[in-house]
């Protein structure tokens, strides 16, 4: 469903030119949730920011469902990392939900009824007529998620989403993720630079290098379903992935043992 | 209540340093320290102040002030906050009207007065159109800084569902820009009284506070009349002022509860 071909983007011009994307080839088939991890800095923003039309790349092609991306897709919804800052203040935790569904022309009733519907998808039904900044950092990021449900997106762009809360809360929408996924047979892209989560998340870990970024490294990701936070990674083929996919991060070669 | 906790309450204790000058003016009237031809007695001026709360005719003036008020102050936002949005969403015209309004804005407004009196033949005409001249910047210049204040996340989100610039401005940059355009009126909603007050005093005319003003001050006991008027001016000054702050935080409760979190 989404194909990006040879991929670069330059930002300036002349000697301060910062070459963040060095040619990035990808195919993501429809229903997939691919995790792209690497260092800082190395583009992934980038290079999700030009999936979602914010950005025109130097170079290259993303095409999304059979349609090149010129302009903002249509079926696409975005989850920030900066959850505070993505959601409006001045508006209800409702309100910020059903706004973007005007975009789909739903009337007033059907977007409160999309809203309600998302908020307890993500477990906040009781928080509708609160505001963003009355609740917490984890809560909020949950909004966010309910905003990109109700949105009824055919893919999902997450950057970074998990960045921002506590280690406790990072799990539970870690779960949650996996858990809502199921719902729309959506695709989702995650960009992460952590990379447990990447392996804990993904069904497919792709792996960037430093900038200019390109691809290294790309990993099925075959653990036994349904993934938990102390099994999952406790198993044998989590504890492998992880390692392989922390050398190709740090640019090592991967072990023989476990190229397959 | 004890002493600290009169000191600490900020009404109350402004309250009583108010109430302590007039004590101090009252008591110097009256040891005949001030001659009362030029300060006549504190409570002589509060009788007249509360004589004229229900004087018909001082009334009638006070309503043609604060007619002129509320039109110039309804001109002034009706026509400075889009040309803000404009010239902060387009920042090539914002570069180059910015040397005009960096020349107009310190012009002093109540310099204007005598040629917009040669312009304007009719007094409340006369009245807006200064009250606008002088109460736009703060609006515009608010509005243009709001608007570059915007969080480009919150931008993005939106655009990032699809939403062209036009809905972005909408649903993004007027809402956010919006406290700091209703602190642009407030201050506005000062300068416009002034603006009103110095009009009717400089153009004449029949109606206004300053008109009544003008006025007192042929007739022989008008100094007391003069200072109850201006101080009714100064009145209708903190209660306008008082009121467009409790609106702002009823509306932008989320824009100060906001701020509190962030730091």
């Amino acid at each position: 469903m989404l194909e990006i071909s040879n991929l670069t983007h330059t930002y300036g011009s002349g000697p301060s030119a910062h070459n963040a994307l060095g040619g990035i080839d990808l195919n993501v088939s429809e229903g997939e949730l691919v995790c792209i991890v690497g260092p800082s800095g190395c583009g992934k923003s980038t290079l999700l920011r030009s999936i979602a039309g914010l950005l025109r790349p130097t170079g290259g092609q993303v095409v999304l469902n059979g349609a090149p991306v010129a302009q903002t897709p249509d079926d696409l919804a975005v989850v920030f990392q900066d959850y505070s800052r993505s959601l409006f203040p001045w508006m209800s935790v409702a309100d910020n939900i059903s706004l973007p569904l005007r975009r789909k022309g739903e009337g007033r009733k059907q977007r409160a009824r999309s809203a309600m519907e998302a908020l307890e998808q993500v477990g906040l039904a009781g928080a509708a007529d609160k505001y963003p900044w009355e609740l917490s950092g984890g809560m909020q990021q949950r909004v966010s998620i309910a905003r990109a449900l109700a949105y009824r997106p055919a893919l999902m762009l997450m950057d970074e989403p998990f960045g921002s809360v506590d280690a406790q809360t990072r799990e539970d929408l870690e779960d949650l993720t996996l858990r809502v996924r199921g719902h729309h047979n959506m695709t989702i892209l995650l960009i992460t630079h952590d990379i447990d989560e990447s392996v804990y998340v993904g069904d497919r870990v792709v792996v960037l290098s430093k900038a200019p970024a390109r691809i290294v490294g790309d990993l099925r990701v075959d653990l036994p379903g349904p993934r938990d936070q102390i099994n999952t990674r406790e198993h044998p083929d989590f504890v492998r992935l992880r390692a392989e996919v922390g050398r190709l991060v740090r640019g090592m070669r991967t072990s023989p043992a476990s190229a397959s | 209540m004890t002493r600290q906790a009169v000191l600490g309450n900020r009404v109350l204790c402004g309250a009583l340093g108010v109430a302590g000058l007039l004590l101090v003016m009252e008591a110097a009237g009256r040891a005949e320290l001030v001659d009362p031809t030029v300060l006549p007695l504190t409570s002589t001026i509060l009788t007249r102040v509360a004589e004229l709360a229900v004087d018909e005719e001082f009334l009638v003036n006070v309503g043609a002030t604060m007619t002129a008020w509320g039109l110039g102050l309804l001109l002034t936002v009706a026509v400075t906050v889009p040309l803000g949005l404009l010239l902060g969403s387009l920042p090539r015209l914002e570069t180059a009207v910015r040397p005009l309004i960096e020349f107009l804005r310190p012009i002093p407004s109540v310099a204007l007065i005598p040629l917009a009196i040669l312009i304007f033949p009719d007094r409340l005409d006369l009245k807006i159109a200064v009250i606008f001249y002088a109460s736009c910047w703060p609006v515009l210049i608010n509005t243009m800084y709001g608007l570059q204040d915007v969080d480009p996340v919150a931008k993005e989100t939106l655009r990032s569902f699809g939403f062209g610039p036009l809905a972005v401005l909408w649903r993004v940059s007027l809402p956010s820009t919006a406290p700091f355009i209703a602190t642009g009126v407030r201050l506005a909603g000062g300068i416009a009284l002034i603006l009103a007050i110095s009009a009717e005093l400089l153009a004449g005319g029949s109606d206004g506070i300053g008109a009544y003003v003008i006025k007192a001050g042929s007739s022989p006991d008008g100094l007391e009349f003069i200072i109850a008027a201006t101080m009714w001016a100064g009145i209708l000054g903190v209660v306008t002022n008082s009121l467009f702050i409790g609106a702002e935080r009823r509306l932008f409760r989320w824009h100060t509860a906001r701020a509190g979190v962030t730091g």
